[in-house]
């Protein structure tokens, strides 16, 4: 029997008969849970800003959202992930005097680390929507919000899917740095198969193929996606 | 039913309309014609505050628009506006495009109503005297079939009925316009703002667009138009307005202005475009 294949028996040992398995899954579910409601609360965060951003400011309100906006993703763009986990779980939490687990706080963290993120790209999009759709709105009667809700929006989207999933992709990938903060993802699970057999090399393997199995699965997804959003420049 | 008073437009230091008074009256075509640059399509812009103005007043139906406080949306109901590029909403079908403005305004008075409906039920808890409750006669199905009817009928009117789930992107520009028109109509405005309606258009694509115009016009619909078409500012306007340098530099009918123009600006810009 050669190394190679004893280190897979080894693996396969720790993998499905010593239950390795149940961690991996769970760390699967982890970092599908972190990137999924991650994206999602930082697509809602990011559409905010990106409306503030846009909006014209002949008002003061406008204006004073506008400082606070450009703050925020200062603040989220200009400190790394791994920083703004270890603060909000070790700094912000304590000082708040909450209790919350790993997970949640790291769906947060990724929520609005991504929202700023996704403001910028949003912006872009919203201003690549030709200045008449919004006129064409206003026109005959919409409000501001309802024409960028209904009409721009919609647009803006379209135009930025490949970049989102660019976006949602980089979330699965830095999912794990969790790690920091004690909850378990991917990498965690896997890591900890190698430890127990003391054999690093297939689980690392197994755990890279596994990311590049999802993101080939997100990839796919977001080219249907893509196909059906396009349909109006295609005409049925 | 539009009266404008002294309206002056700045962007930035650049002064585009030096202080316009005119009024359109009920049923009134006016036509706005002028050099590039003279401003009147800022001037047709400023008109349902498209653009903001810098000063002056726009009386429309008693309330002055160019007052930041007036609720601008309302007004633009009653006000179509067609522009150049036509600006068909590119996300949705003709009919949506058509259909959305009613239903969603609908809706939203519908909700209002209903709101108000329910405080006046929990005042009249308190009162003696209890006041009425509005009538609500409609409800968010019957807002869509007709908003869907009503669309359905405007589409027959230009003989595009059969494009109704199509997407804009498919259509020729002058069908692009004619659905534009159709859609500010679908709010039952009492005026049309026209902004150069044939300007992006392919010659052979001009006439149509002019012809339904042309019939709105005949059936009594109040317009300002801002063209480069003279032979049609002749046909169809009642007055003529010649802006130069973001002022009207002369109006009249069309035989005045077209055929004895006094001013010497007016009279050196119809012998190039005539």
């Amino acid at each position: 029997m050669s190394d190679f294949d004893r280190k897979i028996q080894t693996f396969i040992k720790y993998f499905i008969d010593y239950g390795g398995y149940r961690e991996v899954l769970t760390g699967l579910k982890n970092t599908a849970v972190i990137a999924v409601l991650g994206l999602l609360i930082g697509i809602v965060i990011g559409t905010l800003i990106a409306i503030v951003r846009v909006m014209p400011k002949y008002k003061r309100l406008p204006r004073v959202l506008d400082k606070i906006c450009a703050f925020y993703v200062a603040l989220f763009r200009g400190t790394p992930i791994v920083v703004q986990l270890l603060v909000f779980y070790y700094v912000a939490l304590p000082l708040m005097g909450l209790n919350l687990d790993s997970v949640t706080v790291s769906v947060c963290v990724f929520g609005l680390n991504s929202g700023a993120y996704i403001s910028e790209i949003m912006r872009s999009g919203i201003q690549s929507v030709d200045r008449g759709q919004m006129e064409g709105g206003r026109s005959v009667g919409l409000s501001y919000s309802t024409t960028m809700i209904k009409i721009v929006i919609p647009q803006a989207v379209k135009n930025i899917l490949p970049t989102l999933g660019n976006e949602f992709i980089a979330l699965i990938k830095e999912t794990s740095v969790v790690s920091f903060v004690g909850a378990v993802d991917l990498y965690v699970a896997f890591n900890n198969i190698g430890s127990t057999s003391y054999e690093f090399m297939i689980p690392y393997i197994v755990m890279a193929l596994l990311y590049i199995i999802i993101v080939l699965v997100i990839t796919l997804c977001i080219k249907i996606m893509e196909r059906s959003l396009g349909k109006s420049d295609r005409g049925r | 039913m539009i009266e404008v008073v002294n309206l002056t437009k700045k962007f930035g230091d650049v002064e585009v309309l030096k202080g316009i008074t005119t009024t359109v009256a009920d049923g009134e075509k006016v036509v706005v014609i002028g050099p590039s640059g003279s401003g009147k399509s800022t001037f047709l812009r400023c008109l349902n505050c498209m653009e903001d103005p810098t000063g002056g007043s726009i009386f429309f139906e008693g309330e002055d628009l160019a007052d930041m406080r007036v609720d601008i949306n309302r007004h633009r109901e009653r006000m179509g506006m067609v522009f150049q590029q036509f600006n068909l909403f590119n996300n949705k079908t003709v009919i949506e495009n058509i259909m959305l403005a009613p239903v969603h305004i609908g809706k939203v008075r519908l909700a209002q109503k209903k709101r108000a409906n329910a405080r006046r039920k929990f005042a009249n808890l308190f009162r003696k005297q209890k006041l009425p409750l509005e009538p609500i006669t409609e409800s968010v199905k019957s807002i869509k079939e007709k908003a869907y009817e009503n669309a359905c009928s405007l589409l027959d009117r230009i003989g595009l009925r059969d494009k109704e789930n199509v997407y804009p992107s498919t259509l020729s520009g002058g069908q692009k316009q004619r659905i534009a028109i159709v859609r500010s109509l679908a709010m039952n405005p009492k005026v049309i703002l026209f902004d150069e309606p044939t300007s992006a258009l392919d010659p052979e694509m001009v006439g149509e667009v002019l012809d339904l115009i042309r019939k709105l016009a005949a059936e009594g619909m109040t317009m300002v138009i801002v063209t480069h078409e003279m032979g049609f500012a002749r046909e169809v306007a009642d007055r003529v307005i010649f802006m130069s340098d973001g002022v009207i530099t002369e109006e009249g009918t069309p035989e005045e202005l077209f055929d004895h123009p006094k001013n010497p600006r007016t009279q050196q810009f119809l012998k190039c475009v005539l």
